[in-house]
């Protein structure tokens, strides 16, 4: 039979069949048959796809024989260790109590959800967002996480978590990890959630979050782990009235790796705030893609888009950024903005901006550039006695600083500026 | 300190165009030279050459700074060997903050002299004592290289560096151009406390009147790729009273 199935069905069913052997998957365990629907109605992405013309079908095609990683570096610190967050650690896709916090702080419910039934509330919520964000545009990645996940944690704040709260990636096997994490703010409430690590040579994330009235949540993800070859990582929130929502990502790639980071907002209470923004690292063929769609359906929207990328050798970074303002979202301010650097002549940036507009009174922009480094700033670096490497590398820092500094926690500012410092390092030595 | 001898250079992406046609200079320890010329000279090339900028292709002659092949370095290297060239349009570089560029530019040239690193205190202290000299606020030491600074404000930081770095030779790439008269009393005040027996100076400058405020020892002119006439200070006053024509039209007869 599978001699007659097109490609794109049978990259479906192999991607379907390539989950780890379900031995209890808890509170996730409802979600499996709609996601897998999901999934086989629109099939595994292909390069013929609109969203994945740049990247390929990478993901239908991993990579054979992924290396296990080392116990050692699969348990390392988190370079969140000095923010001193709150941990909730999955190793090899399973809740890892053994690397975890004791899961209680003030203002937020936790639970993970591998294990048991999920609270009322987490159960209603997964799954809803991502089935909303299917359309216009398919994430059909996102729906095989849904059939696939076998653990994840849920996050509910009702009122100011002091701590950050870190989901940590740990992984020690060279399989595939499918993490589903669901999060949900009160009104008035704010968390700061952050997420370290890969953890899996072949990885998938999904968070889903509800952002309440006057609700604040920020996001601060590494995704610096140099052992995976695979990750898919998708963000959904919804953004209710006054409330704001912060996410900044520091993405790192080398040889044979590509990273998908997906993410869709949708702005559905007035006066609402969503800030993305991206540093992206790649050298060697590494391929690392972010693609964004933001939805304003309400009045004052202001939503932000922030994306560096810096490509060495055969790199490839993609960003494709959409605004869609719905009728009647008036006084919108949308902005985006795509930089790339290219170290090399043989590395690539491709972007894709999009504005999609239904309303007569708003402010959006977008710009996208792509060059190399300037080279009078270099020669007037060196001619003040700056070596060439690290002229380059003050330059690239400076380049990225637009985007580090979307953090506001000045802390985690310092701990993502100083991690993108050793990528820097790696990419101009 | 400084020998060129019979420089020809022209430029890498047109070699037509030859710019440099036998450059012939010496700069002893302690001197101050000046280089005067019409536009087109090519008395700012000379300053991209001898500071090892791309574009330029030395096609015959030498230039030897204190014992060494100048040519043969790279701009780095020249500058840790004690050259610094003030640029006559400083870059500005969005994102890296003077106090930084500064930092990495004195521990970089210590690094590859030998010397230990200036340790931060020290550093900051002896900044914050040139900067004042030349009436650079702190918040301007904070601020990204050149951004938002005024023409004066950029000549003024590229002495600051001098000041901080101390090079052994001085190259002044039309310091003057963009500046009012107070400025340039500044800037000369600058310059003229670097002078010393162990640093020279070559000041290239279109007018006479920054040599008002920095006195040469010697006064070349420059005219089509080649110094045509030496003299003491009095050949800048004669160009600032006859122009360049008549001394250009004497030279060629």
């Amino acid at each position: 039979m599978s001699e007659t199935m097109d490609p794109r069905a049978k990259a479906t069913e192999a991607l379907l069949a390539s989950g780890a052997a379900d031995a209890g998957r808890g509170g996730l365990g409802a979600l499996k048959e709609a996601a897998a629907a999901r999934f086989r109605s629109m099939g595994a992405p292909m390069a013929r796809d609109e969203y994945w013309r740049y990247l390929g079908p990478a993901f239908n095609q991993p990579k054979e024989g992924a290396e296990p990683a080392d116990a050692a570096s699969a348990t390392a610190p988190s370079p969140f260790a000095a923010a001193e967050p709150l941990v909730a650690a999955f190793l090899n896709g399973r809740f890892a109590p053994e690397h975890s916090s004791d899961l209680a702080a003030e203002g937020v419910e936790i639970a993970p959800l591998g294990a048991g039934a999920a609270p009322g509330w987490a159960a209603e919520a997964l799954g809803a967002l991502e089935a909303e964000g299917q359309s216009p545009a398919p994430r059909p990645l996102a729906a095989l996480n849904g059939a696939l996940a076998t653990d994840g944690i849920a996050l509910r704040a009702t009122g100011a978590v002091a701590r950050p709260i870190e989901i940590r990636h740990l992984g020690e096997t060279g399989g595939a990890v499918h993490l589903r994490h669901v999060i949900a703010l009160a009104p008035g409430a704010s968390m700061t959630v952050l997420e370290s690590g890969v953890g899996a040579a072949g990885f998938s994330s999904v968070m889903e979050a509800e952002i309440g009235a006057g609700a604040s949540l920020s996001h601060v993800r590494l995704q610096t782990d140099p052992r995976f070859q695979r990750a898919a990582t998708h963000l959904f929130a919804r953004l209710g009235a006054e409330s704001q929502f912060k996410s900044f990502t520091l993405s790192g790639a080398t040889a044979g790796e590509v990273a998908r980071n997906e993410a869709m907002l949708w702005l559905e209470g007035d006066d609402a705030s969503a800030h993305l923004a991206g540093a992206v690292l790649a050298r060697e063929d590494g391929k690392i893609d972010n693609t964004v769609f933001v939805t304003h359906g309400a009045l004052r929207g202001e939503s932000r888009q922030v994306f560096k990328n810096v490509l060495n050798d055969t790199a490839q970074g993609v960003f494709q950024g959409k605004i869609l303002v719905r009728e009647g979202a008036q006084q919108t301010d949308g902005y985006q903005i795509s930089q790339s650097v290219l170290l090399s002549e043989r590395a690539a940036f491709n972007a894709k901006p999009e504005l999609e507009i239904y309303a007569d009174d708003v402010k959006c922009s977008h710009g996208s550039t792509t060059g190399a480094l300037d080279e009078a700033a270099l020669f007037y670096l060196r001619s003040r006695g700056v070596a060439p490497s690290i002229a380059r590398r003050l330059l690239i820092e400076a380049f990225l600083a637009e985007a580090v500094e979307e953090i506001a926690d000045a802390a985690l500012a310092d701990i993502a500026r100083e991690e993108s410092r050793k990528l820097v390092a790696a990419l101009v030595a | 300190m400084l020998e060129i001898k019979n420089l020809h250079c022209r430029l890498e992406e047109d070699p037509e165009t030859v710019i440099l046609k036998g450059v012939d200079l010496k700069l002893e320890p302690g001197a101050v030279h000046a280089v005067m010329g019409p536009n087109g000279s090519g008395k700012s090339t000379l300053s991209y050459v001898l500071s090892g900028r791309d574009g330029y292709e030395v096609t015959d002659g030498s230039v030897s700074f204190a014992g060494e092949d100048l040519l043969e370095m790279e701009p780095d290297e020249r500058a840790a060997a004690g050259l610094f060239l003030a640029f006559q349009y400083p870059v500005e570089i969005p994102g890296v903050s003077n106090m930084t560029f500064l930092r990495e530019a004195v521990n970089s040239q210590r690094k590859a002299r030998g010397e230990p690193e200036m340790s931060a205190g020290e550093f900051l202290k002896l900044t914050r004592a040139k900067a004042a000299e030349l009436d650079i606020s702190n918040e301007m030491l904070k601020r990204s290289v050149n951004v938002g600074f005024s023409g004066g404000e950029k000549k003024r930081n590229e002495i600051l560096q001098m000041a901080v770095l101390e090079p052994k030779l001085c190259l002044l790439d039309e310091t003057d151009s963009g500046l009012d008269v107070d400025a340039m009393k500044l800037v000369a005040a600058g310059v003229n406390a670097l002078r010393g027996p162990d640093r020279s100076f070559l000041v290239i400058t279109h007018y006479q009147r920054l040599l008002d405020h920095i006195k040469p020892d010697i006064v070349h002119i420059m005219a089509d790729g080649k110094i045509v006439e030496t003299g003491g200070p009095d050949l800048a006053l004669k160009v600032e009273s006859e122009g360049y024509a008549d001394i250009l039209s004497r030279s060629a007869a």
